[in-house]
This record gives structure tokens, sequence and C-alpha cells, in this order.
């Protein structure tokens, strides 16, 4: 499994997203998403983009107030990661336009859909932001 | 009832109203969520399906947010998974994603559902159940689903293919049968045209070689082809992952994809590409320098790149070719040693790594002089990254690299200093390791011993409190090398000692035990010595024994020998004044004193212990205070026994002495041992009381009293020791065999200890010295060699350290995929009475995998013919094109093939040519040990 969880953080710390591809319980997923939201918000600009935690590399990109954090395993290409994170940020904006904090906080169920079909069980299936966004059009249409 | 469904429908809140209502914070955060959690309870519980997905909608939300629990849940989760409309659907699969796992109970009631779903005819539905499957699928769920993973591998819909490539690693992971089925059509899809499928495919297959790389060796045609035309940088960053698993593995494939691999290293503009090249290139491709000058370049424009990712990559990958290319980590030594005072903590410590990689023993000291610099200036974490990577390098393989233990001694006392150091359980280790292996770096291991004692300022850290325990050990130890043991006293004795705690403090108090056996003896000796000179018909001890053979034995021997520059001590130890041995036994006795009300057992008992000595030596002093030539006999007696004692030398001992003892023949260790107590029943339990003076040391006390009659107290040990004896002539069978007299068999020798076999009784122990005398004697004429002996043992010195790559994963997994490539090799038999029995699936696979068994039947290779030009997905034109064209590739290297095999069907043709050239290599060899690469492409 590359990506082991996705996880969207404010910079308050405070969860946006948590999406993960590995069963953990809640308090495990707790503690974890606590430990590194504490080393990752800690770092500054100029600080490389990644860090490594218990057994995960974690990837994060700063947008706005918003951190962007994958984990993934110790063989994942980083590079490749980031440009995943920008992907995802450029298909939320493409689809909500200008997209912000809120906009994910109120439609993190379409955010999750587009996670779905970027990403199944860990592996990187769809890179195409069309291809991405074509269900959750069509959801918008149908309901 | 409907009228109260509607009523919900119309009052309950959406997720949306939940959000904001939680933005607002009117009531605290935890009270508005247990709220809404109770609000969201009730509605779950509706006939209304709409009220009920938004209840879950709701609580999906606060779950994976706000960390609710929502296992109370999971059957209102099936029954939403349940409904007709696609929206409320969504929220049902999205709830079981999130919460459901391998114990979940309900997981049973789901499979007729996801079935039902993974064939439903609309994609969307299909989507939604295979993306909760990669999540939730445990062994029954994978077991009985597969069929339908196996339909939807082929689906012309690529929407749904893709995705169910991707589950289908998760079901070889929970259900490794499921191999057997649809890893054909999983490698088929290798071959599609589709770049989503491919990626969805070469995504599973970079997860699959990274568990057991080998298995996958026989797809490498299909993995370079995919390497060189593939233009997404996605794809080909997986397949370099892949190859960088497989190049290890077979030679002739590094050797093929090397030029590739620069190829795209050169042209691509994609960072992401280009460092997963160096990668590959680094770890794999190793042994290909013009490859490796490349990317050793591409790595030098990455180093010193603006950006701070590139830096870390450059240094992480770099760390990767120290084994091979050391050159490579030096040709940019400057930019790691930059990197070194990077802002970027992370940044550091990749290039602290890769400078302790380039350290050797010629430069060994200026590196850690820099870095102790580097520690000093930098913040604690970094500081003790530092420390502890360096006494890692230093410590690997029994010091392997130090040549000059004085220096090395004196900067783990320079550590110690340093403010921040957290790195005391390993700098204790060290220094008692040394002190037990180096002989020569004994008396620089007690001067910087003593500078760490002598400074009350360090009995406050308590971070350092296990150095000052080593320091200590080290002190008492290793008494008889230090220039001055009075002044050791006084450190050990210093009031601030109370700051430790016990367990230190003990070991405190028993070096400061050592010390004054030491003085004691000294001052006796020396006596001695001049009544010697005065008097020679007199003398307290053994009359037979010369001077030299005493003065040896207190170590002053040694130490002058050991250096001509020792002669000050030399001196000042033959000047122990009986005021200053005085003073010394009422200094004891007064801090002592309150000792003995010490609240730990272990500080108490050593304290008594210590007190009983200096009252017993006050005793016999009182009596012949003012006249020296009087000294009673006892008192000497007990000092140069106590004395013999601590001179026997402790040596490292092996992990493994333990499972060196051999188990003795008929000694059954489960055996109930009920029957020993009949046998002890008539064994009384000697009493103690005679170990009361001593240290650790005491079976070496008593034994040596058994042979002077003057000691009386000691009189118990021997006992003991006569009625072990007669224990052992009757139940010897409990007993581990020994070569040694009965008289000292309960005398274990400590393991290890090169003269343990003699050292036991006072003639052996005079003979051991001689030898120990010579020994050095030696060693000073060798003075001139730069590195001390490091006492090593022959094995097992340390826990092996574990080199072996990590071993292909032993579970199920590879065990089906290696079953599907021998299964063709057992299957032969089977094959060649009724070769179109088998479900033509089956058939397939073994196609496609036996690709690398060894030896096969020819019969087989037309077996396997027949479903491939049945097969519609796999041949097409385009495709026997292709391998037409990587048959040519391989005839270039490989020689002497039998060129007639060329007029068979072009479908079957790759098959038989490599099963003819593997049989021709090895016709015999059933189980492969090398699985071949199929050699028609390279």
């Amino acid at each position: 499994m590359g990506i082991r969880f996705v996880l969207m953080v404010n910079k308050q710390g405070q969860t946006r997203l948590a999406q993960y591809y590995e069963y953990l319980t809640l308090e495990e997923r707790r503690a974890l998403e606590g430990e590194i939201v504490r080393k990752c918000l800690a770092r500054n600009e100029h600080k490389c983009s990644f860090v490594e935690h218990r057994n995960y590399k974690i990837v994060y990109r700063r947008y706005a107030s918003l951190f962007f954090l994958v984990g993934v395993d110790d063989g994942e290409n980083e590079l490749a990661i980031l440009e995943f994170i920008h992907l995802l940020v450029e298909t939320m904006d493409r689809h909500f336009g200008n997209v912000c904090e809120l906009d994910i906080m109120f439609h993190l169920e379409k955010v999750h859909f587009m996670l779905e079909e970027m990403v199944v069980n860990g592996c990187i299936v769809e890179t195409s932001k069309a291809n991405i966004l074509t269900p959750v059009q069509l959801l918008d249409k149908t309901s | 009832m409907a009228g109260s469904s509607i009523m919900e429908n119309l009052f309950q809140r959406t997720l949306e109203d939940l959000i904001k209502g939680m933005r607002l914070q009117l009531i605290g955060e935890s009270t508005f969520i247990s709220k809404a959690t109770e609000e969201i309870r009730r509605e779950i519980k509706s006939t209304d399906h709409h009220t009920k997905s938004t209840a879950l909608l709701k609580l999906c939300y606060l779950s994976a947010v706000h960390g609710v629990d929502m296992s109370w849940a999971c059957f209102h989760v099936v029954e939403v998974m349940s409904s007709s409309r696609f929206a409320q659907k969504r929220i049902g699969y999205h709830a079981a994603s999130q919460s459901f796992h391998d114990d979940t109970p309900v997981l049973l009631l789901i499979t007729n559902q996801l079935r039902k779903d993974l064939s439903s005819a609309n994609h969307f539905e299909v989507s939604l159940a295979l993306e909760c499957l990669s999540r939730i699928a445990t062994p029954d769920l994978a077991r009985d689903l597969t069929p339908e993973l196996f339909n939807l591998l082929s689906t012309a819909r690529v929407f749904v293919r893709k995705k169910a490539i991707a589950v289908v690693l998760r079901l070889f992971d929970k259900y490794p049968d499921a191999v057997r089925v649809c890893f054909k059509r999983l490698v088929e899809n290798l071959e599609s045209s589709d770049p989503q499928v491919v990626t969805a495919v070469i995504g599973v297959f970079c997860e699959l070689a990274a568990k057991d790389p080998r298995s996958y060796l026989p797809l490498a045609p299909e993995f370079y082809r995919i390497l060189v035309d593939s233009k997404n940088n996605w794809i080909l960053i997986k397949v370099l992952k892949v190859f960088a698993k497989l190049a290890p593995l077979e030679p002739r494939l590094g050797k093929r994809i090397v030029e590739p691999v620069c190829e795209h290293m050169r042209r691509s503009g994609a960072k992401s590409l280009v460092f997963e090249c160096v990668r590959t290139v680094l770890t794999s491709l190793s042994g290909y320098e013009s490859a490796v000058k490349l990317a050793v370049e591409k790595v030098r424009e990455l180093v010193d790149d603006q950006d701070p990712n590139l830096r870390y990559l450059a240094l992480h990958v770099l760390s990767v070719a120290v084994p091979e290319h050391l050159w490579a980590v030096l040709e940019n030594k400057e930019a790691v040693i930059k990197s070194l005072s990077d802002e970027d903590s992370n940044i550091k410590i990749e290039s602290l790594r890769l400078l302790m990689a380039m350290v050797s023993e010629s430069h060994l000291a200026d590196i850690s002089r820099v870095l102790l610099n580097y520690a000093l200036k930098s913040d604690p974490e970094f500081c003790n990254e530092i420390l502890g990577s360096i006494l890692t390098t230093c410590g690997r393989n029994v010091y392997e690299i130090v040549d000059d233990f004085d220096w090395y001694v004196s900067l783990l006392g320079e550590m110690a200093t340093i403010p921040n150091c957290q790195k005391g359980e390993e700098i204790e280790t060290q220094l008692v390791d040394i002190g037990m292996r180096v002989r020569d770096a004994r008396m620089q291991l007690v001067q910087v011993g003593r500078d760490l004692l002598i400074d009350p300022a360090l009995l406050g850290n308590v971070h350092l409190h296990r150095i000052l325990c080593a320091a200590a050990w080290v002190a008492g130890e290793y008494v008889e090398v230090a220039s001055n043991p009075f002044e050791l006293m006084d450190a050990l004795l210093q009031p601030r000692t109370s700051l430790l705690p016990p367990s230190i403090r003990a070991v405190y108090i028993n070096a400061a035990f050592k010390i004054l056996i030491f003085c004691l003896d000294c001052y006796l000796l020396q006596n001695e010595g001049s009544k010697y000179e005065q008097d020679a018909g007199f003398n307290p001890r053994n009359t037979t024994e010369s001077f030299d053979d005493l003065s040896a034995e207190n170590g002053i021997e040694r130490v002058a020998t050991h250096d001509q520059t020792i002669t000050p001590t030399f001196v000042e130890k033959k000047n122990f004044m009986h005021e200053s041995i005085v003073n010394l036994l009422n200094r004891i006795e007064l801090i002592f004193g309150p000792l003995i009300a010490n609240q730990d057992v272990d500080v108490l008992e050593r304290a008594q212990n210590m007190l009983s000595l200096v009252l017993l030596i006050k005793g016999e002093n009182d009596n012949s205070f003012q006249d020296v030539d009087k000294k009673d006999t006892r008192v000497s007696a007990i000092i140069k026994l106590m004395r013999d004692a601590f001179t026997m030398e402790l040596g490292p001992v092996s992990t493994s002495a333990q499972g060196r003892v051999a188990v003795p023949d008929g000694l059954v260790l489960k055996e109930n041992l009920g029957d020993l107590h009949a046998i002890c029943g008539d064994i009384e339990l000697p009493s103690s009381s005679s170990f009361s003076t001593a240290g650790p040391h005491l079976t070496a006390t008593s034994d040596a009293s058994s042979s002077n009659p003057l000691i009386n107290e000691e009189s118990g040990a021997l006992n003991e020791s006569t009625s072990l004896i007669e224990h052992r002539k009757r139940h010897g069978l409990y007993y581990l065999p020994s070569e040694k007299s009965e008289i000292v068999t309960d005398e274990y020798p400590p393991a290890n200890d090169p003269k343990s076999n003699s050292n036991i009784n006072d003639e052996a122990s005079e003979l051991v010295k001689l030898t120990e005398q010579s020994l050095l004697l030696k060693k000073r004429t060798n003075q001139t060699k730069p590195r001390p002996v490091v006492v090593k043992l022959d094995d097992g010195d340390v826990a092996p350290i574990s080199v072996q790559r990590p071993e292909p994963r032993g579970d199920s997994l590879s065990g089906a995929i290696k079953d599907v490539l021998l299964g063709s090799e057992t299957g032969p038999s089977m094959s060649q009475s009724n070769p179109y029995d088998k479900s033509s699936r089956k058939q397939k696979e073994k196609k496609k995998l036996g690709t690398n068994v060894q030896s096969e039947m020819k019969e087989n290779v037309v077996d396997a013919e027949k479903p491939d030009s049945e097969n519609p997905n796999s041949s097409g034109k385009n495709h026997g094109h292709t391998r037409e064209r990587r048959h040519r590739g391989k005839e270039k290297i490989v020689e002497g093939e039998e060129h007639d095999q060329r007029g068979k069907k072009k479908s079957g043709h790759r098959h038989s040519r490599r099963k003819t050239h593997q049989r021709a290599k090895s016709p015999l060899n059933v189980v492969s040990q090398t699985p071949e690469i199929p050699d028609f492409l390279l």
C-alpha cells in the first residue's frame, strides 16, 4: 500500500478531513494525528516537506491555512506525492472555484468522493482532473 | 408513523446545520458533540431512509473529524448501504469503509449486498462497492467475492476496471488463493493501452514486488515495455520502483534497463522522475559505472538546490550510495558538511548520517571533533543525535574504527560534560566495556573517570548519573592504575553523592570499598617491604613468596611496566603514610555511619560491609597503633585475600555464553522437578554470614580461605563447598560436566575470562600472575604498535546484526504466488494425461506464470499454447509483433540457441524458446533455485 492516509488539518491543528487506507482504531487515529500535526505544524516554510514518523513518511504541503498531510510507505516517491497533493488541490479548485477551508468543511463528502476516485487501496489510480470530477459532477446534477 | 417520519424529516438538522452549529460554538464543543450524537442516535432509528441516511452522514462527519465512536451504528450502516437510492447508498458505503474492521460483527451480512453491487450495471455502484471492499475486505469476504472481481478485471468499463485492479491487492493479501484465479487477468492488464488501467496495475505490481520480488521476474518483459514506451511519469516512477526490486535478482535485467533509465534521467524535466531514476540507479544498478556517474551528477544539482525538499532527498539518496560508492559522498562532502548547519533538522540528521558513513580510522578524530563542536552549539535534540551517532559509529563491531583508545575515552568524558547530553546509558556501557576489553586504555579511563567523579556539579544532572556509575565502577575496578587513589576516594565520598539514586550509590560504595582495600594493601606491603629490607627473617605473609611476587600482585609492577611515565605514581604509592590511612578510615567511618540507616537495602548492606571492615581494621590497629612492627597478621591476611579477590580480571561476556554450555546427556529440562525436592531435602542451606565483608568476588575469597587456615570466620564457606561436593558426588546427574578437580567445582568461572581456569588457588594464581607479567613485558616491547589489543570473543560477542535482507514474506501470499508459479511443475503428469479438462482459466494462468519453471515437459508447452490462441484478450496483431521483436532482441544475447524452434506457432513461440533454453541449462533440477528471466526479451 503506497498511501496510508490523507489528512487535511488547518493551522490551528483541527482535522478537516481524515482518510485512512488501513484500519486504525479511533484512539490510534487521534494519537497519530496529534503527533503528526504537532511535528509538521512546528516546521516553517524553509524546511523540507518530509517528516519521518514511526514507520511512515509524512509528505505535507501547506496551502493558505490548510495543511495537506499524506502518510506513505518508506519507499514511496516523495516528490510524486507532493505532485499528488497539488493535483488534489487543483482538482478541488476547479470544482469549487478558489477552494478554501470552508468548502472542504461543508462539502466533505465531495472531497471524499474525489479522493476515492484518485486513490483506491492506497494506490493512485487516476490523475486526470476531468476524470476525477466526472462522478462528482454527475452526483451534483442528480441531486 | 408516517406522520412522525415526515416531522422528523422536516425538523432534522442536515450536516450543514450541524457544521454551522458547531462553528457558532454557543455551547462548548464537547457538549455540542454529545448533544448532536444523542440526536443522531434518535434519528438513525427512523424508518424513513432519508432521515436515517442524513443521521449517518452526520455521524460519519463527527467520527472522522472529531473522533466520535460510531461502531454502535454498524447495523444501521448495513441498512443504509442497501438503500436503492444512490446518494443514500453512497453514505452507507462511506460509513462502512470508515468504520468497519475485521471484528465488526455485521460484516457477515454484507456479502450479498456487495456481490449485488459489484455486478450492478451502474458502474458508480460498482465503484462504491469496490472502494468499500478495498478497505474492509476480510479473508471471508475476499474469498466469497473473488469471482466478481475476476469478472471486473476484464470489464470494458475502464472506470471500474482500474479500481478493481487496485482492490485485487487487498484481495491477494487477505485471500492468497485468489492469486490462482485473478493473477492472469491482472497481468493481461499490463498490456492495456489505457493509461488509467496501466497506472493502477503497475501500482499493484509495485506493491506486490516490494514484498516478494522474485516471483515477478517472469513479468520483466512487460515492465520493460512500459519503461520504454510509457510517457506518463506516474507510471514510469512505479515501474522504476518495480525494477529497483527486480534488477538485483537478475544481472541480465540490469544490463538491459540501465540505458532506458539513464535516458529518462537525461531527458525528463520532472524532478520526481529524475529523482526516482537516481534512486533506482544507486540502489539497484550500482554496478554500472556510467549510470552511477550520471546519477551522482544529478544528485549534485539537487544537493545545492534552493528547495529544501530536493536537498533533503539528495542527501537521503546519497546515503543509499554509501556502501558501494563512497566517492559519491566524498565528492559532495562540502555540501554535506554545509547541510549540518541547515535550518531544517531533518536535513541536518540526513547529513549527519552521511558524515558518519564517511568516517574511517584516519579522520575519525577530526570528524568527531567537528561534530562535538556542532553538538555544543545545537539544540538538545540534534545534539543527542550527534552524540548518538558518534557512539554508534565508534562502537560498531567492537570499536573497529577506533585506533587510539586514550583519545576515545577522553572523547567519551567530554561528551558527558556537554550540557545537553542525554546519552548516559550508551556512554556508561561503552566506558565499562572498554575497561574490560582494552587493557591499555584503563589508565586513561580511570583518569577520565576521576575527572567526572571529582566534579560536584555533575552529580546534579540526572542524565549523567549512569555515566558517573560507570566512572565509579571503573575507578574501583582499575584503581591500581590510578594516579592518586586518595583523590578518587575523596570524589566517591563527597557529600553530594546523596543526590544519586540508591542503585548508583551502591556502586559508589563498592568502588570505595575496592579502593580502600587497595590502599590498605599497598600500605601493608610497603611496610612489609621496608621490613623485608630491614629484617628478612620476618614476613607476616607466606615467607616463601618473594617481594617481587608480592609487588606484582597488587599491580604496581604492572603499572610501572606499562609505561615509564608512570613513575611518579609508583613513587606516590610508596608513600602510603600511616596517618593518611588512619585519616581515611576515620572519614569512611564518619561518612558511612549515617548510611546504615539508609532506606535502600543495597546501600545499607554495602555501607555496613564497609563499616565492619573499617572497625575490624581499627580494632586491630588500636592494639598495635604505636608499633607497626607488631602489626597483626590477621588484618594483613584479610586484606591480602580481598585484594586477591579484586585483582581477578573481569572479561566481557559473550551473549551466547549460556548457549555454549552443553546440555548434558539425559537431562530433561521439561520433566517435572518434583523429585528434586527429595534430593535437596537433606541439604541444609549454608549460612551466609561469612559473606558479610566482601563484595561481588565472594566465591574467590571463600575459596582462597581454604588454603589459608588463619581465617576462621570464612570457614563457613568451606563447609558449604564440601557439602556441595558431597552433593555432587551423590547426584552427579544434575550437575554440568566438568574436567576440573572436584575441589573447585562450586566455582563457576566467569565466562570468557582468559585465566579463569587457573586463578583459583594460590599456586595457580601465582602462575597466572607470572604469565601476566611476561605478557606485559612483551607488550612493552610492542609499544610502538598503534592499536591496543581489544578483547574480542570468537563468536556472538554482540547479538549478531542481521544484515540479511528482509526475508520474503513467509506468509500465504508469496506462498500462493509460488504455488501458482510452481503449479505447472507439479502439473505436468496431469496435463499430460488430460490436457483439456482443466478450466481454461487455470491453463491461462499456467501459461503466464509458469514462465520461470526450470524443467517442464514439452507436452506442457503445447498444452500452454492452446488457451493462448483461444484467449480473445491477449493475442492481437500488435501483440504478436512485439513478441517477435523481443524475440529477436534476445537472440543477440543468448547464443547457441536452437533456431529450428522458430518455425513454431507465433503465440507459443516465446514459451518454447524459453523452455528449451532452460532445459538445456538444468534439465533435472525441479526445484528452481534461481528463477530464470525469460530470455526471449533480454
